[in-house]
């Protein structure tokens, strides 16, 4: 893909070099587009096929008329409804926690100066640095010491105020809401923490909604953490449940298909009415760190 | 009111001037408290806990008492594991396998997304955005099926594009068991990886040339040079920053790859191992073998690797190199 950009001859003359780079970038992109979108078709496309239709010659490039029984055979293999509401009930519980928490510290470390501030500011930080497999088998021990195996809380607790969203929350609230907003609020006999609920609350909107979504995606999306947590099918979450689906024998994938489908799409559908923020959001912590 | 106002509301007055002063003073403190409990309780604890464990055989299953220090045995017993080794070379050829073509292909990317399609640029981000807010499981699924042997669309595809004149030998001519051969798999897992991660870092990139002031291309296009030219002497040197931003989080991720080859390849990590990274043999070890010292430790190795690995990717990429003087 690379080569067919760079491949380019040497013009001396931007005139005509200009339409040749364009036709080629566009060309490149295109199949970009092409190659991301495909494996989306064909999630959607398989969903909608039985096992045999699938693994077939050719395999199926357009949608067929097994949906119906796909979702039959997916609900009896697994309380898939059941596990959907456990990711939306992780990922709500996650999010607001997430945005209350984040939001006062962050609210802390952009409009207050006190000791140790930008002291307890880099710790904040360099936690981000730590690899997340040194975790993993201390995670796993002190959730079966605390007795919160197969509960949810053992991944929304830990999580609730993480230094990714501390940082985010205190370079907005830094950057757009004016000192001189607080201190008027303060002469006005505004408690500290009133200050928080009247003043920044209300003007952190766009930050908050970024927080949000980009919480509520990670932990739609978790795996490891809900793979050491959850134990019965009844508390696994959507993508959990895949897995588990995946790796039965005789796996039925036309009904795993439609399961994928169902955990995909209510990330897209808020993709498609937020991706901006989104990805400012996702990306926010590489760029500006 | 007036008189009561002598007497009783003296101590009031005092507990609600204390409140005042105390919460004035105290809350950017309790403001930013939890961040501080949670993270010394399953942050820092952990981690110190994993250290010492690190030098223990426990299983945990048999309690507490159980523990025994056994010095550096976990570690020694790690290094001279074969299949820990194993693990560390597979974990390193698939991070190279995947993690060279994500900025190969973003960089490239971004740079005809920046310059070419101006007016759609939003919508043509979010569409290569896509992969990186899906389920890795359910990518999973999907690509188990595409790599499918016999019936997988990828084959068909390539099959077909061989039968193509010109470009047809660089396709195979016959059906590539992508999951089943020792030789497929990793490239199988690696391009899962690419696949996921390619927009995420195209993003990156593309927020990178945006800061680039126009006018250097301007002047350089009045100067008469080439896209390629100002792509190659502009861009590429001002990415630098970026770059070493992107390359350390590839870095640092791709070390840690877990979950991509534990759904493609299951957790046997499949044919003849090699797609068996090191966190999956970790988490094997404490979860099926139930040994929680020896996991730590290898954590703890795993670390050491992630740790150097970083600081030579400082040196490489931190400050001197790739600044387009050569």
């Amino acid at each position: 893909m690379a080569v067919s950009y760079s491949a380019q001859p040497k013009r001396p003359r931007v005139g005509i070099g200009r339409p040749l780079s364009r036709g080629a970038a566009i060309l490149l992109l295109i199949l970009g587009a092409l190659l991301t979108v495909l494996p989306f078709y064909f999630m959607f496309v398989f969903a909608t096929h039985s096992r045999s239709e699938i693994f077939n010659l050719p395999p199926p490039a357009w949608f067929g008329d097994h949906t119906a029984l796909n979702y039959d055979s997916l609900l009896g293999r697994t309380p898939f409804w059941r596990n959907l509401w456990n990711s939306l009930y992780l990922a709500v519980l996650s999010t607001v926690t997430t945005l209350f928490f984040c939001s006062l510290a962050g609210y802390s470390f952009a409009m207050y100066t006190f000791k140790y501030r930008e002291g307890l500011f880099a710790v904040v930080v360099a936690t981000l640095l730590i690899p997340q497999a040194l975790n993993i088998v201390p995670f796993a021990l002190i959730m079966q010491a605390f007795g919160w195996i197969d509960s949810p809380r053992a991944l929304w607790v830990p999580s609730m105020a993480g230094a990714f969203g501390i940082f985010l929350m205190r370079q907005y609230i830094g950057s757009a809401i004016p000192r001189e907003l607080v201190e008027a609020a303060r002469i006005d006999g505004c408690t500290e923490f009133g200050i928080y609920r009247r003043i920044i609350v209300p003007l952190c909107g766009p930050a908050l909604a970024t927080l949000g979504l980009v919480t509520f995606i990670a932990s739609w999306n978790n795996f490891l953490g809900p793979l050491i947590i959850f134990r019965s099918a009844a508390t696994f979450t959507a993508p959990l449940a895949l897995r588990t689906l995946q790796g039965l024998v005789n796996t039925d994938w036309g009904a795993l298909m439609l399961g994928v489908v169902l955990t995909v799409v209510p990330l897209l559908v808020v993709f498609v009415f937020a991706s901006r923020q989104l990805i400012a959001g996702l990306t926010a912590g590489a760029t500006k760190g | 009111m007036q008189a009561r106002a002598t007497a009783p509301p003296r101590p009031h007055a005092t507990v609600g001037a204390r409140w005042e002063t105390f919460q004035r003073r105290y809350a950017p403190y309790i403001f930013i408290s939890p961040f501080f409990i949670l993270f010394a309780v399953f942050g820092l604890f952990p981690i110190l806990f994993s250290l010492y464990l690190s030098f223990h055989q426990w299983q945990p299953a048999a309690g507490l008492g159980s523990m025994k220090y056994i010095g550096w045995r976990n570690f020694t017993d790690n290094l001279t594991d074969p299949t820990f080794w194993q693990s560390l070379r597979n974990t390193g050829i698939i991070a190279l396998e995947s993690g060279v073509p994500q900025h190969l292909i973003a960089i490239p990317l971004a740079f005809a997304i920046h310059t070419s399609l101006k007016k759609v640029q939003g919508l043509v981000t979010a569409l290569y955005f896509l992969p990186y807010i899906t389920s890795v499981v359910a990518v999973a699924v999907i690509f188990v099926t595409l790599f499918s042997w016999h019936y997988g669309v990828l084959n068909v595809l390539l099959v077909a594009l061989h039968g193509l004149p010109l470009i047809g030998g660089l396709f195979p001519a016959e059906n590539v068991n992508w999951l089943g051969n020792r030789d497929f798999l990793q490239p199988a897992v690696a391009s899962v990886v690419v696949w996921r991660y390619v927009g995420w870092n195209t993003v990156l990139y593309l927020s990178g040339i945006q800061a680039i002031p126009g006018d250097l291309y301007e002047a350089a296009s009045v100067d008469g040079a080439t896209t390629f030219k100002q792509f190659r002497y502009i861009t590429l040197p001002l990415l630098r920053p970026i770059m070493f931003v992107a390359i350390t989080l590839t870095l640092i991720g791709n070390l840690q790859l877990f979950e991509e080859p534990y759904i493609i390849a299951g957790d046997s990590g499949g044919v003849g191992n090699v797609a068996l990274t090191t966190v999956m043999y970790m988490y094997r070890t404490y979860n099926f073998y139930g040994d929680a010292g020896l996991a730590s430790a290898m954590s703890w190795l795993l670390f050491l690797v992630i740790g150097a690995l970083t600081v030579v990717n400082n040196r490489v990429f931190g400050k001197s190199r790739l600044s387009g003087s050569d």
